[in-house]
């Protein structure tokens, strides 16, 4: 199945990427699909703030199972206040 | 109500004639606006990114909340993205209502909740250096 990942902000400045198309195995969840990018560019896995997952435009949580078609993101701490789960 | 996010300057008159009603008795804008300083340093500009679809539909879903919390009259809600200098609008949260005191308190809801959950980031350019900022103004750990 193929996955669209979009990087913002810091996760952009890291990756040089903004936008990626993956092919990828049926049912990886999102918490997987970013074990694996940590792998592929580094600096993604030195940042060690909080993050949230968030699949087309909705917040979801690690274990999310993803399908074809996705538009996954990657979500940095917002810009102002607490961070909010 | 009116959601917004705009890499133009974010002039407030037409979003406060948007939200404005005959039965509304008090309209109360916020505006944020990028300052000089932050953490003892001196800000020459700040940056915004932002996931635009989906700030888009998170600044609705808050505009939704307020409306819904409050017997507001109607809220309007824009973000700026891109480059922007000390003293321009980042942020602008308008609302309209029969009496002030709820104005007040949906404009105040509203521009909290906006911080918590839009995909929205800023980086600020200082001299000699730059960071994006997370919650509570703190520097993200960027490895260069």
């Amino acid at each position: 199945m193929k996955v669209t990942v979009n990087f913002f902000a810091a996760f952009h400045d890291m990756t040089g990427r903004r936008e990626l198309n993956l092919e990828m195995r049926e049912g990886l969840t999102i918490g997987e699909l970013h074990r694996d990018l940590c792998a592929r560019f580094p600096r993604l896995a030195d940042y060690s703030g909080s993050l949230m997952y968030s699949v087309n435009a909705e917040y979801v949580p690690a274990d999310y199972a993803l399908h074809d078609g996705d538009e996954v993101a990657f979500i940095p701490p917002v810009s102002g206040g607490s961070h909010a789960h | 109500m009116l959601i917004r996010i705009t890499a133009d300057p974010l002039d407030p008159q037409p979003f406060i004639e948007h939200v404005r009603r005959d039965e509304s008795g008090a309209v109360a804008l916020f505006l944020g606006v990028v300052r000089n300083h932050n953490l003892g340093r001196r800000v020459l500009h700040l940056e915004y990114d932002a996931y635009p679809q989906m700030a888009e539909k998170k600044m609705r879903q808050v505009a939704e909340e307020v409306m819904s919390r409050w017997p507001i009259t109607d809220i309007a809600i824009a973000h700026r993205t891109g480059r922007l200098e000390i003293g321009e609008t980042s942020l602008l949260v308008v609302v309209s209502s029969p009496h002030r005191h709820e104005a007040f308190d949906a404009c105040q809801q509203a521009v909290n909740r906006i911080k918590e959950i839009a995909p929205i980031w800023k980086k600020e350019v200082w001299e000699g250096g730059e960071a994006w900022i997370e919650g509570e103004g703190q520097p993200t750990l960027q490895p260069e």
